[in-house]
């Protein structure tokens, strides 16, 4: 262990839903986007999961909002270091989006990708069992544009770089692809309870 | 990865539809511009600061030796990691104020953030002689080479990284455009206000000296440097807060710059 001199750092908070290495960010909710927001109604929004599956298919806005709706509640967590808990997100869980198109039993990985192409990938066992949703509430509210309105990804066991803004289909594959930011030096996998910031982490 | 100008997410190998087939096709997010060094990004590294200098009322830059240091391209970030004695640690992400060079030091210039525990620590006690550690550098995502013309916005501590890039060009006589729009709210908070030269044009939003008008990052600004785009285009480069992030990057696109040419580094 290399001390600091003179570091004692904020007050200590037993907190176990604090993943390590992160700290509780409390009201803020920091923006970390690396394009341009961009300006999409839910009109024009759409959702397509294709690739390795029995029936790809798309979904409009209110076509997403006919399957049964679904919430989260409780913690997410970012790589660069902040946390963040008691937040409610309202939508669907991606189970109910898997049920139409059916999985094949290859398909081992998942591409995310964003209506403004950015890419994240998952291995498809991290977003079945009700621990990934799409979501466009956020309290109660439309998710705001720049945390990924009118619907983004929410994958809240991993990094969050993960949960792809403006989420517009995912592809399922039967091999790992690295995302936009696997591809630039972060970790694949993204499991915050193994601090898995950085390839090679 | 290397220079890889994608157009689109490229489509899986062997998977059968194309991705994204009813989708309106739209632009790729900004490709990474560097192959980034996985395995300075995993190790933790000593650092011994060597020298602080003040830049404003709010800022100082820390001078580091950093002896294993992998080097760097200007736009780079680390991550940064201060322990208690009882273990405690706090790590942060930091922008690189320095060019890159070969002397063993890297420089970050660091806002004093109310109840920062980590830029506390820098601020009130640290000293000559102490050591941090870090780790990286990492991302290639916000490098700029040197390679293509640079359009750089930034607003308060985020011309620090657009700094490393202006010190680039001018260390290495470059002679690619580079031009800067920097944002402060007055004189006073401008950071290496004395460096600044011809490529910089400040902008204050609370006061300025006599004559200098006083107001917010506007069209004015940006259009006249879209209209005389160089040859191959800008590549923008925004830095600063959310709010200032989100307001740079809607006047560069209004002006016409591609949305697939702004990299955008939000502090948060």
């Amino acid at each position: 262990m290399n001390v600091t001199r003179g570091f004692t750092g904020r007050p200590r908070v037993h907190n176990p839903g604090l993943p390590p290495g992160q700290y509780d960010a409390g009201a803020d909710w920091p923006v970390l986007s690396a394009e341009v927001t961009p300006d999409l109604a839910p009109a024009d929004w759409s959702f397509r999961i294709d690739g390795l599956v029995e029936r790809p298919h798309t979904w409009d806005w209110d076509a997403a909002h006919a399957l049964p709706a679904s919430a989260y509640d409780g913690g997410i967590h970012c790589v660069t270091g902040w946390s963040k808990f008691g937040v409610r997100f309202g939508g669907v869980s991606l189970d109910a989006f898997f049920a139409v198109v059916r999985p094949q039993v290859s398909a081992t990985h998942v591409l995310a990708r964003s209506h403004t192409g950015y890419t994240a990938n998952l291995p498809l066992a991290d977003l079945t069992g009700g621990r990934a949703w799409i979501v466009w509430e956020y309290d109660g509210t439309p998710l705001p544009s720049e945390h990924g309105g009118p619907a983004r990804l929410l994958v809240p066991h991993r990094y969050f770089w993960k949960s792809a803004k403006w989420i517009a289909g995912l592809t399922l594959l039967d091999h790992d692809e690295p995302g936009f930011w696997e591809r630039n030096g972060y970790h694949e996998r993204g499991n915050p309870w193994e601090e898995q910031r950085y390839s090679g982490d | 990865m290397t220079e890889t100008p994608t157009t689109h997410p490229s489509s899986p190998a062997g998977a059968s539809p194309a991705p994204g087939a009813d989708v309106p096709a739209r632009r790729f997010a900004v490709p990474g511009r560097i192959a980034v060094s996985e395995q300075a990004a995993a190790v933790w590294q000593t650092a011994t600061l060597t020298e602080i200098r003040r830049e404003t009322p709010q800022t100082a830059t820390f001078r580091l030796a950093v002896p294993d240091w992998a080097g760097h391209l200007p736009g780079q970030h680390l991550m940064l990691r201060l322990t208690a004695p009882d273990g405690y640690v706090a790590q942060r992400h930091y922008s690189i104020a320095s060019a890159p060079d070969d002397s063993g030091h890297i420089e970050l210039t660091l806002d004093h953030v109310p109840d920062g525990e980590v830029s506390g620590w820098f601020h009130t006690v640290a000293r000559p002689g102490d050591t941090v550690e870090l780790r990286g550098p990492l991302s290639g995502f916000f490098a700029w080479p040197g390679d293509r013309p640079a359009l750089l916005l930034g607003a308060g501590s985020g011309i620090v990284p657009l700094m490393s890039m202006v010190r680039h060009h001018r260390r290495r006589g470059l002679t690619v455009p580079l031009r800067m729009l920097a944002s402060a709210r007055s004189p006073e908070e401008l950071i290496y206000a004395s460096e600044l030269g011809a490529e910089t044009t400040p902008l204050f939003t609370r006061s300025a000296p006599h004559g200098v008008p006083v107001g917010r990052m506007a069209a004015a600004h940006v259009a006249p440097l879209l209209a005389q785009q160089p040859p191959g285009g800008w590549e923008a480069y925004v830095c600063g807060s959310n709010g200032f992030a989100e307001h740079a990057s809607r006047l560069l696109v209004a002006a016409g710059q591609p949305v697939d040419r702004i990299r955008i580094e939000r502090f948060g």
